[in-house]
Formats: structure tokens, C-alpha cells, sequence
């Protein structure tokens, strides 16, 4: 299905990675956002809120960030495309209901413009350390993904991406960008909608009363039911079973979660797009995602004057970890480095992957600016020797 | 030789229509208030004569939050307190349902109290059922904002000496156009309040006292929910449209019950679709068209 051409601002424009995500959120058919004011992700809200009325969508200022991930859910269950932002604090106050979304298995979007952190922190200033938060943020075991785009253009793009992956995969979708990239102007190119392919909800088709919330067969993703057309279906964020009836044991247990980390786990290769540069025989690979990874590439290119066989891996999906490329690329490398506005989170899965087949260095921020390509530079020529 | 009889047992249960018969028998301890309240729901929406295949129920966490998961209708069992914004988030995405809310006391005042008073405040077109039994009765009868000063529970173990909330002023001061307090005895006024509620427009309110003899009456030696049934009987005094700061609820003494909000007010979508159709014009298109497109 295609993108319907009345709502897309096709041109180009000069916006930031902020304006550029809520035009890729409208792009994307979302007509529901429930959000909270957090700085810096207030100019994705302020910009849907300025454009829903005009284009049939609804954009509440919800009480608080429960409030908003808890509606986002409900709109989603109602049928309409949903999506939330907020920063810090406020993906922290969302972990509860990201994991209901996660156990109910319903799609949404919530981006995160990463501030630095703990706490209150740096509310103007960039970070990445809501990464393993990300992750494992929302109590339990599951799986989740995460992409990280590195400009307003990627904004856009990776905004209508996950709407897409949260359809296919019938889960909340995370966008972990950061205070530089939502707040940097540049141009950002709308294609026309024709050429926006999105994915659409499956439902059932079967009819009311033959048909399951969750029929799970590990293999492909079970259609959802629609709300208002007789199915009169449970779901629950309590562990339960194919009919969404709570099950309180075991047995019920092993198949709810196994399906909710089965469907990403097996379905790796579809999700994980990285791009890479210069991999093929290369002695080192500079790994990073989001602001990071542009920061990297002048430190990259002036280890490679020296000589240096240097390659870049860019992790536009940064959940799941692309653990197969990883290990595949350990066993050829010398050392691999990751640049990361944190001391070591995504490091941590890099590190385990290599697996002691090559040397792994990070190159950690505490975040409130980006890293300085000298400081990156150093790194590569430390582990070089 | 052999005779046929009418069983004396019907096969078919009385509220079949209404409620997930697979999900029978419920998790509820004998002698609660829950399974009345149910029934004084499942009764008014059948005399309601509305489309049930256009009512959604969403429930929090707690005995009140098994709710959902027993009624044959499209429902939703969330997060602790949440159950207001998921509706609210529901009934905006789809305003040709009807969405209720059926919680508790702790999941709907406490933990989701904020969300109480916002949507009460916006005038969102939900209905909001609160059973209040006093207690946190899933957790093992745990103190409540809504345990009476004086009443032991097991983390009050020598009696309550907060103020309690008085739900009906919570709920009327916030913004509700609909509030009505009843206990699990008054079964035919509460139906009739359920029925006033689900074709009211806007955010109503009903509180429901009802018995935890498991946890409240039994720490509080009060008897059996029989007994809480008996003292409702004795104690409840019908005050219609009274005035909401005499409602406070004291350990053991009168209960005021009575509907005492019943007024008009544009709802959250009407409110809208008034101040966008001002600064549009004609241009604007009401929202909530249905059959959740929206008109996308």
C-alpha cells in the first residue's frame, strides 16, 4: 500500500530531525499521538499538533508520560496508526506500558531524543544512554527494535520504517535518536507518495467467534481483531494464551514469551540494516549509530591516511544486534571500536559477540556534546599497536 | 421404565449473551460484592438494547480488574491504574464504541488517580464503574486511599489514620456529568444507574460499595459479606443530588448512596470539533466520522 498523496509535504525542505520524524509519522498514516512536553523531543508534538486538526488525526497533550503510552495503546487496539515521543525521564515514566504494548502485542512507535542522563540530567543536551534501557527497560524477557537514524532525512525515512515494522512484527517500535540529530537542520527530500510503501495491519478474515487475539504457529505473525465487529476478544497484559485468556503457569509462560522474542530472534535478517563502508579486509571497524556515527568518520578518515585499513559499520537498526555480522566480521578484523555517547552500552553486546576473536575498545562520553574526532582517533591508533 | 423431566437446572446461564461462559467459574472469593456488580452491568446492558458489538470494556489491576476478562464483549485487562488512558485512547480511535471502564478503588484513585481527574476534566465520553471495597484485596488487603480512618487492613494493622478520599466530590469537582454512588445491595438502582450512565454523554462516574469479607470484613471483624450486605441495609441513606462534601464515608457508620450529578456539558470530541470548526471553517471536517478511519 501506498501513502495517501493529500497528507505528504512532497518537496524539499529545511527541517530538523524533530519536524522530519512527524512528517514521517503523518507520511505513515499515524492519526493518533498522545504525548507529554520533554525537552528535546517537544518539536515532534508541537508539529503533529499543528497538523493533525487539518488531516483528521487527533493529538492530545496527555497527563503524564503513563498517561501517553497507556493511550497510545488503546488508539492502536481502536485501529488507528499511534505514536508517541518524549525523552529521558519520560521514556523511563513509558517502560510500563511499552512492556503491556510488548505483551499485548500491539503496534505502535515512540521515539526517544535522547538527553543526557541519569535523572534529569542534560535536558538540552545530547546523549545515548538510553540504549540498554531500550532494551531491557520494561521489566521481563522479551525482544525489541530499535533504529537510530543519524540526520533529519533518516528521521523521516526510519520514522515511516518503523510504523511499517511495528504493522509486520505487531509490536512498539522504538526510534532512539538523540537531542543532535532531532535539533539539526538540514534538507530533508519528501518523495511523492507513490513512492512510500507502507504496510498496512493485517486483520483476521476469519469471521467472529472462529477467531484468536493470538494464534501463534512460530512461524508467521498472527492477524490481529478489530474492535466494534462482534469478535468480542480478550487481550491482557497478564501471560495468556492463544485465545488472550490469562494462563498463570509454566507452560503458558514458555509459549507467550517464546513467542514474543521468537518473532524478532527468527526474523533478524529481515530487521537488522546496517550499512557499512570499507569492511572487506578491513584491520579495524569503528562501529556506532545515531549522531556518533558522523562524528566517527572524519577520526576514521584520518586513520586511514595514515594507512590504516579502517572500516565503519553504521547500525541504523541498533535492536536487534546484528550478532551474526559481528561474529562473522571478529573472526577477520584486528579490533573493533565502538563510538557511543555512554560509557560502553551497545559496547557490551559488540564485546560479547567478538568473543575474544579480536581486540574491542570503546570510545565512552558521558554525553551534553558529541565526542571530538581526536578523541576517536586516539582510540584506533591505541588498539592499532 | 422412564420418564422425561424438564431439568430442573437450565443449560443455558441467564446472562449467556453477556458474559465469556468459558471463563466461568471467576476467580472471586464467595460472599464479594463483584459478581452483583457484574450482573447489574450485564442487566443493563441488555436492557439498554445497545449494540454489544460496539461496547468495549477496560480494566486495571485487581479483583475489579478481572472484569473485563468475564464480560463477552470486546475487553482489554492493562496496567495498574492505566485503564483510563487506554480507554481514553480507544474511545478516541474508535467514538462510535462505547468504552467503560470497570476498576477499582486502588487501581482507579490511587495509582491512577491523575488520570481520574484528566479525563473527568476533559469530559471524555467514557463510563467509569469504580467498585470500591476499601481494600487492595488482590494484594492481600493492603490500606487504601479509600479505607475509612479507624479500619485495620494488613499494612494498617492498627487502624487507618489517613484521610480517605470521598469519590463522588473527586469525581463531580474534576469535571464528571454523571455521579452516582450505590452499593452492591441496591441492585435495581444501580442497574438503572448503569443504564443512565451508558447513554449518558460524557464522563460519568459510578461508585459501588461492595463487600471484601475475605480481607476487609474479616481483618475488621465484621462478619461475612453477608453481614457487610445487612449493614448496607441498616446504614445506607438515599440522598439524591445532595450536596458531595457531606458524602466522606467514616469507619462503620451511614453511607450516603444516591445519584448526585446528572448534567450536560460538550464532551472532549465535541469541545473539539467546536474550536476547530472556529478557526478552520467549513474547511474543518468533524472528527469522529467512525468506524475508526476518521475520514483519513
Amino acid at each position: 500500500m501506498k501513502a495517501k498523496p493529500e497528507n505528504v509535504l512532497t518537496g524539499s525542505h529545511y527541517l530538523d530531525g524533530n519536524h522530519a520524524s512527524a512528517e514521517g509519522a503523518i507520511a505513515a498514516g499515524c492519526r493518533f499521538f498522545g504525548g507529554y512536553p520533554i525537552t528535546p523531543s517537544t518539536e515532534i508534538a508541537e508539529r503533529i499538533s499543528q497538523r493533525f486538526p487539518r488531516i483528521g488525526g487527533i493529538f492530545v497533550q496527555m497527563e503524564d508520560e503513563l498517561a501517553s503510552m497507556a493511550a497510545i495503546l488503546g488508539a492502536s487496539n481502536g485501529g488507528v496508526k499511534s505514536m508517541s515521543c518524549t525523552s529521558g525521564p519520560g521514556f523511563s515514566l513509558m517502560m510500563e506500558n511499552f512492556g503491556l504494548g510488548i505483551m499485548m502485542e500491539t503496534p505502535c512507535v515512540l521515539v526517544n531524543v535522547q538527553r543526557g542522563g541519569p535523572s534529569t540530567g542534560l535536558p538540552t543536551l545530547p546523549g545515548q544512554a538510553d540504549m540498554m534501557q531500550a532494551r531491557w527497560g520494561s521489566h521481563g524477557d522479551y525482544e525489541v527494535i530499535a533504529l537510530a537514524p543519524d540526520s533529519p532525512q533518516e528521521s523521516f525515512e526510519l520514522t515511516i520504517h518503523a510504523f511499517n515494522l511495528s504493522e509486520k512484527y505487531r509490536m512498539p517500535v522504538l526510534i532512539m535518536t538523540d537531542e543532535c540529530v532531532g535539533h539539526m537542520t538540514e534538507k530533508v527530500v519528501i518523495p511523492s507518495a507513490d513512492e512510500i510503501d507502507l504496510v498496512e495491519r493485517k486483520y483476521t478474515d476469519k469471521k467472529p467467534g472462529e477467531a484468536w487475539p493470538y494464534e501463534w504457529n512460530g512461524k508467521s505473525i498472527p492477524p490481529m481483531l478489530p474492535v466494534g465487529k462482534g469478535y468480542k476478544f480478550h487481550i491482557t497484559g497478564l501471560t495468556h494464551d492463544e485465545k488472550g485468556y490469562p494462563v498463570i503457569n509454566a507452560e503458558a509462560q514458555e509459549k507467550n514469551v517464546r513467542q514474543l522474542i521468537d518473532k524478532v530472534k527468527k526474523n533478524a535478517d529481515d530487521i537488522i540494516w546496517l550499512e557499512e563502508w570499507d569492511t572487506d579486509g578491513a584491520d579495524i571497524i569503528v562501529m556506532s549509530y545515531g549522531i556518533s556515527s558522523r562524528v566517527a568518520r572524519p577520526a576514521i578518515a584520518k586513520a586511514r591516511a595514515d594507512g590504516i585499513k579502517i572500516g565503519q559499520i553504521r547500525m541504523i537498526t541498533v535492536w536487534p544486534f546484528p550478532e551474526k555480522r559481528i561474529r562473522e566480521l571478529a573472526g577477520k578484523v584486528k579490533a573493533m571500536v565502538m563510538v557511543e555517547l555512554n560509557h560502553g552500552q551497545v559496547y557490551l553486546e559488540m564485546d560479547r559477540c567478538a568473543a575474544g576473536q579480536c581486540v574491542t575498545a570503546v570510545v565512552g562520553h558521558s554525553g551534553g556534546t558529541v565526542h571530538k574526532p581526536d578523541d576517536i582517533y586516539k582510540v584506533i591508533k591505541d588498539v592499532v599497536k | 421404565m422412564s420418564t422425561s423431566v424438564e431439568p430442573a437446572v437450565k443449560k443455558e446461564h441467564p446472562m449467556e449473551k453477556i458474559l465469556r461462559m468459558d471463563r466461568i467459574p471467576h476467580i472471586w472469593c464467595p460472599t464479594c460484592g463483584l459478581g452483583t456488580v457484574v450482573t447489574a452491568l450485564a442487566t443493563a446492558l441488555d436492557e439498554s438494547e445497545i449494540d454489544l458489538n460496539k461496547v468495549a470494556i477496560v480494566s486495571g489491576i485487581g479483583c475489579t480488574g478481572r472484569v473485563a476478562g468475564y464480560m463477552k464483549l470486546d475487553s482489554f485487562h492493562t496496567t495498574h491504574g492505566r485503564a483510563i488512558p487506554f480507554a481514553f485512547g480507544m474511545h478516541v480511535a474508535r467514538p462510535d464504541l462505547k468504552t467503560i471502564v470497570f476498576s477499582g478503588d486502588g487501581d482507579l484513585v490511587s495509582i491512577g488517580g491523575n488520570h481520574l481527574i484528566h479525563t473527568a476534566r476533559r469530559n471524555a465520553d467514557l463510563m467509569v464503574i469504580c467498585v470500591n471495597n476499601f481494600i487492595y484485596a488482590m494484594t492481600g488487603g493492603q490500606v487504601a486511599p479509600t479505607t475509612p480512618i479507624t479500619a485495620k487492613s494488613s499494612t494498617s494493622p492498627f487502624g487507618n489514620f489517613e484521610h480517605p478520599f470521598n469519590l463522588p466530590l473527586l469525581a463531580a469537582s474534576s469535571g464528571a456529568v454523571y455521579v452516582a454512588r450505590w452499593t452492591a445491595l441496591h441492585i435495581r438502582r444501580l442497574t438503572k444507574a448503569f443504564k443512565e450512565a451508558l447513554n449518558k454523554r460524557g464522563f460519568s462516574f459510578v461508585e459501588v460499595i461492595a463487600p471484601c469479607s475475605t480481607l476487609y470484613a474479616r481483618r475488621n471483624k465484621l462478619g461475612t459479606g453477608l453481614d457487610l450486605m445487612k449493614f448496607y441495609h441498616d446504614n445506607c441513606v438515599i440522598k439524591h443530588g445532595c450536596d458531595l462534601k457531606e458524602v466522606d464515608i467514616d469507619y462503620q457508620s451511614k453511607i450516603i448512596v444516591g445519584k448526585f450529578v446528572d448534567i450536560e456539558k460538550p464532551t472532549y470530541i465535541d469541545c473539539l470539533n467546536k474550536g476547530y470548526k472556529q478557526v478552520f471553517g467549513d474547511k474543518y471536517k468533524p472528527y469522529g466520522g467512525g468506524d475508526g478511519n476518521n475520514g483519513n
